[in-house]
């Protein structure tokens, strides 16, 4: 089940297909100082939008559905207090992230990592910042029901919801003689989430062929995101991650990441998800610690920042960037922010 | 006769194992090479990893596996006992999957 991207201006393209690491010409690039324009052609077609939104076989797109999952979202009953929702931390005024270093949970205590993105998710391999879970229908009830989040048993929650009749009336409208269920609060939020997709930026504009739509200091920055700076060996595709696990030399702390969901791998150790860069100038803080409060932060990370360490990334490199490809480089990361439509809040049964 | 009964059953074992298979699978650019694959109980597969990173292969099935770090030049094996449909990532870079179904 695919659902149409509306925006006119889409590029057409199936999604499904994959889209190349761009490695290998980052290699070709590297020794190139200036690529010409069907090395730049190349490289554009790598971050091609698809038109198309995919929706799993066992959770088909349904208007009402994704409907019903949006109101779940928004409604602070789903946590045990009532004053938290999933929106507390997915917030879309901050790029559906929440602006704070590191989430805020029950009782207004701080966690330990910075709150995701929720866009562009109907792409993702796999979720949470260690991967924990293989499916955004397990992703979507985990932090209703974890201690320290939003903190509700789903037993408690289901109870709750069956206490109020809006709710089972729109539960009985979507999923006919099933009702209200974790499986059906899952499949709802996760068809509400898939539906959050980064709108047309200027650079997807720049990639179908508008030489206007960036200035010449962001096409500066794509090259080098591509070559010298390989940023593309892990932020790759049109939503620029490879939903893979790196070390990237970030100062270590108690958190060790994918490593505590796998261990018996070093390379693991203090390994978190690659975040998609969509949006990316509306949702700092950085990293998975919330360490860096600028793109320019992030960027010099990686100049003089890495620290090393048996499990760093082996594509974690030193890399000399003066400050001008500084600046590039977080002109061009500007560019990958459109205008998305203001999300209406539902009313709540 | 008990000599030529230890005789017969060490030839069957023998024979037994001599049917089970290596198989090899290949990692290079980031993916399983081939990237779906047919074995025999008792079979075993061979990881190598031909690529530039490393990689850990996770295996799900009716059987479960973590073959951990594998680095680059280097191979793990698993011998898979039971029959079914196991899936296999690299527990570093999800997208790269196998199915091994077993017969």
């Amino acid at each position: 089940m695919r659902r149409l991207l509306r925006s006119s201006t889409m590029i057409a393209g199936l999604i499904g297909l994959g889209f190349a690491t761009g490695s290998a010409i980052a290699d070709t690039q590297v020794a190139s100082a200036q690529p010409g324009d069907a090395d730049i052609a190349a490289m554009k077609k790598l971050y091609e939008r698809p038109s198309e939104i995919p929706f799993p076989k066992d959770n088909a797109y349904a208007p009402a559905k994704a409907e019903l999952g949006k109101t779940l979202f928004f409604d602070p009953r789903l946590s045990r207090s009532g004053v938290q929702a999933c929106v507390s931390c997915h917030n879309p005024s901050f790029g559906w992230e929440d602006g704070h270093k590191t989430a805020v949970g029950e009782n207004m205590l701080s966690l330990a990592r910075n709150s995701p993105t929720i866009i562009n998710r109907a792409w993702g391999e796999i979720f949470f910042w260690d991967g924990r879970a293989e499916s955004l229908e397990k992703q979507a009830v985990g932090p209703i029901q974890a201690p320290g989040e939003m903190n509700t048993p789903m037993d408690v929650l289901i109870d709750r919801l069956k206490g109020i009749s809006g709710y089972q009336k729109k539960f009985d409208e979507v999923f006919p003689g099933e009702g209200i269920s974790e499986k059906n609060i899952a499949a709802s939020i996760a068809t509400f989430e898939r539906t959050i997709v980064s709108a047309e930026a200027p650079f997807d504009r720049w990639v179908a062929g508008d030489e206007k739509a960036i200035g010449d200091d962001a096409k500066r920055g794509f090259v080098l995101f591509n070559t010298k700076a390989n940023c593309v060996s892990c932020h790759s595709g049109w939503t620029f991650t490879d939903d893979s696990f790196h070390d990237i030399g970030l100062a270590a702390t108690d958190d060790v990441g994918r490593a505590k969901i796998v261990p018996g791998v070093p390379e693991l150790q203090y390994a978190f998800k690659t975040p998609g860069l969509r949006n990316i100038d509306q949702r700092a803080p950085y990293m998975h610690d919330g360490s860096m409060a600028t793109l320019q932060d992030v960027v010099r990370h990686y100049v003089d920042g890495v620290q090393q360490r048996p499990s760093l990334d082996a594509d974690i490199k030193a890399i000399a960037l003066n400050d001008q490809e500084v600046k590039d480089l977080v002109a061009f990361m500007q560019t990958l922010t459109g205008q998305d439509r203001p999300m209406t809040l539902p009313v709540l049964p | 006769m008990r000599l030529i009964a230890i005789i017969i059953a060490s030839q069957l074992a023998f024979a037994a194992a001599a049917s089970a298979d290596e198989v090899i699978v290949g990692q290079a650019g980031k993916a399983f090479n081939p990237a779906d694959l047919t074995v025999k109980v008792g079979d075993s597969v061979k990881f190598n990893n031909d690529d530039t990173v490393a990689h850990a292969v996770l295996v799900n099935g009716p059987h479960e596996s973590n073959l951990g770090q594998i680095k680059p030049g280097d191979a793990k094996s698993v011998t898979f006992d039971q029959a079914g449909t196991y899936d296999v990532k690299c527990a570093i870079h999800p997208k790269m999957k196998l199915t091994v179904t077993v017969q």
